[in-house]
């Protein structure tokens, strides 16, 4: 076991897949850069040279379908997007494309492309460099969505997403970067069968995430035990295709339900929770108590207080859960 | 007070007799070796039959499908696809039933899929503007314009990549040259030196809107010298010329160089989507689509052909009987075939995991 950081975790995915699998490269803005994509990718284009490590034109759309065709080719490439805003410009390529091309050729056709977006805000960027956005892509069927919350599933997940046949969207996140765990050699994983997974026990209310925000849950849960209320953590892992069966069993257990959530709320994640939980709830038990915090639904600012009132933080993911306690 | 409803063409024209209606009538000159081209008769025939085949299910309305006809357009599909290999990778677009049939794509496969068959090539979940036939080297048509063309440059970087001189192939129209995206791709195919033809099949329409509404120039070539990509522009009704102009590219192509931009000036007798002529819609279309007719394919190279005495009367009759005979058969075949099953829906969504 090695303590590794979250960012240092997927370049070890990285590292395990060019090294084992001749059929991965990866493509992307900023590659051969030593700070675009944190030290998440640091030195690969050395190790494994620039013909399997690309850097490439300011052109998102065009890298992303050249990662399409290339998968239609008998390759695993992984295209970087260094922010979820950038990725933006390469959505008809992902949504459109990758994600229907098996469906409308009738099953015959496998597009394994992992596309990797990187969320990547605070410090007041502002606007244009905030987004994650990972509710809008897990509503495409056909695109897998993964979101790792710990540096392990940093690491796992993607190598998974690679070697999973069907397109991924694997969306990391900056501020999740330094966070550490004990990790075992990384080695093959598969896609199948992954999904939400509940990190700490509890009965009286459910914390619901993904990537930073089931971070935050945690956190919040250790603040909650404190006050002595046990709450119950999920970290969603894989938004799509999402498996609701924790979700369920969880709150048929606390019949309170907290989706937390770090993009906005209109038809959102945290909606979508909720709708599971609330559609499942057996009447018997009574009333399913549930609430949402998300951002609030506007741009993400810049000014300081702007940005602090956008951004939620682990003492807001507490008071929420413990208004639902009243 | 009147309004201008009139829209004034900004394009000048710098293709001369490549885009006049009234030129290129006569027969084709043919190469000393011109055996290939009596097989690339039959090869247009079938498209055009095909093709008329299926304009007759839209007008009857057994089909459905948005139908994007190449009528007219024929000799450059096949002209590129006489020197493609199987290994090869090709990709299309909205109109592309021309692309799948040159490149040896299946008439049943085809007929079954437009009508929505489990037995079509996309096994009834594409129609008209999803075509595929892999072990062919046609990877794939879908109607985004411009979608397919990145997709192409990937697949170019994995020829080079395998480094066995297959190479890629991107069908498309002058109206996707107007996409970001196909400039993104030209310029990344180049840096990349992925061995890319980029086949403009140009028009001069896109839907109802002339080139000359849409673009400074009526062609597309100027882009190529941009992006340092090497290029031809030639008529593209001229199987001959398609096919010697693919001939020279692929020569450098298939040894490690990078991408080329073919021009292929043309014309769609039938409307943007339907069976219909549609000669009402767009500027000049009208004045100038029956002596586009006489720029017809088909009938230049067989004129061509009878003129080195590489064929006659009685072959072509015995050509177009055949095509007939297997367009009849390939039809009937597919109208009797079955639909996919409702469960297939979720089934084919996903790799794993995806059936109810």
């Amino acid at each position: 076991m090695t303590r590794t950081a979250y960012g240092p975790a997927i370049r070890e995915a990285f590292e395990w897949l060019l090294a084992n699998r001749p059929e991965v490269f990866t493509i992307g803005q900023g590659l051969w850069s030593p700070w675009y994509v944190g030290n998440s990718m640091t030195n690969l284009d050395k190790q494994f040279g620039v013909e399997r490590v690309i850097d490439t034109p300011v052109s998102e759309l065009a890298t992303t379908g050249a990662g399409l065709g290339a998968a239609l080719c008998g390759y695993r490439p992984i295209v970087i997007h260094p922010r979820v805003d950038f990725m933006l410009l390469a959505v008809d390529q992902i949504v459109t494309q990758a994600a229907k091309w098996r469906s409308m050729f009738g099953g015959q056709v496998s597009a394994p492309v992992t596309v990797r977006g990187i969320i990547n805000r605070g410090g007041e960027q502002g606007a244009q460099h905030s987004q994650a956005l990972h509710s809008w892509f897990a509503h495409i069927p056909g695109l897998r969505v993964v979101m790792p919350a710990t540096a392990r599933d940093a690491r796992d997940l993607l190598i998974a997403s690679v070697l999973h046949d069907d397109p991924v969207l694997y969306i990391d996140d900056r501020w999740l970067y330094e966070v550490e765990e004990e990790l075992p050699p990384a080695g093959p994983v598969s896609l199948d069968g992954q999904g939400p997974v509940v990190r700490r026990e509890g009965t009286d209310v459910t914390l619901v995430g993904c990537g930073f925000a089931a971070h935050q849950c945690l956190q919040a849960a250790d603040a909650l035990e404190r006050e002595g209320i046990r709450a119950e953590v999920i970290d969603l892992r894989v938004l799509n295709p999402l498996d609701g069966s924790a979700i369920v069993r969880s709150t048929a257990k606390t019949g309170r339900l907290l989706a937390v959530d770090g993009d906005w709320r209109s038809c959102g994640l945290a909606s979508e929770v909720i709708a599971i939980a609330a559609e499942s709830r057996d009447p018997s038990r009574g009333a399913l108590r549930a609430a949402r915090l998300t951002h609030p639904d506007a741009p993400a600012p810049t000014s300081k207080p702007l940005e602090k009132a956008f951004y939620f933080g682990v003492d807001d993911v507490v008071r929420s859960a413990r208004a639902l306690m009243g | 007070m009147a309004v201008n409803s009139t829209p004034k063409l900004v394009g000048t024209d710098v293709l001369g007799p490549l885009a006049d209606a009234a030129e290129f009538h006569g027969p084709i000159a043919l190469p000393a070796d011109a055996a290939p081209y009596a097989g690339a008769v039959e090869t247009m025939l079938t498209i055009r039959r095909a093709e008329e085949r299926i304009a007759d299910g839209v007008a009857d309305g057994t089909i459905r499908c948005p139908c994007h006809l190449a009528i007219g357009q024929e000799a450059a599909a096949v002209g590129v696809a006489m020197h493609l290999r199987a290994t090869d990778r090709a990709f299309g677009a909205h109109r592309s039933h021309a692309h799948f049939l040159a490149m040896g794509g299946s008439l049943h496969g085809l007929f079954a899929e437009v009508l929505g068959k489990d037995t079509g090539v996309s096994r009834g979940m594409g129609g008209s503007m999803h075509l595929i036939a892999r072990e062919r080297g046609f990877f794939g048509s879908v109607p985004i314009v411009g979608a397919t063309i990145p997709i192409a440059v990937g697949a170019g970087l994995a020829a080079r990549m395998d480094g066995r001189g297959d190479v890629a192939v991107s069908f498309f129209g002058d109206g996707a040259t107007e996409e970001g995206g196909f400039h993104e791709s030209m310029n990344l195919a180049r840096v990349l030196d992925a061995p890319v033809l980029f086949v403009c099949e140009n028009n001069l329409f896109s839907s109802h809107l002339h080139i000359g509404l849409r673009q400074p120039t009526n062609s597309v070539a100027r882009y190529a010298v941009a992006h340092g990509v090497p290029h031809a522009t030639v008529d593209g009704n001229d199987v001959v010329a398609v096919a010697q102009a693919v001939e020279g590219a692929m020569a450098s192509m298939r040894q490690g160089g990078g991408p080329f931009l073919l021009e292929c000036i043309t014309y769609r007798w039938r409307g943007h989507v339907g069976h219909r002529e549609d000669e009402d819609v767009g500027v000049a279309r009208k004045a100038d689509h029956g002596r586009w007719k006489g720029r017809d394919p088909i009938g230049r190279l067989v004129a061509g052909l009878k003129a080195r005495g590489l064929m006659d009367d009685g072959a072509l009759a015995r050509t177009e009987a055949a095509v007939a005979l297997r367009v009849q058969q390939a039809w009937a075949q597919a109208v009797e075939d079955p639909y996919p099953a409702e469960g297939e829906l979720l089934a084919r969504t996903w790799t794993t995991g995806g059936a109810a």
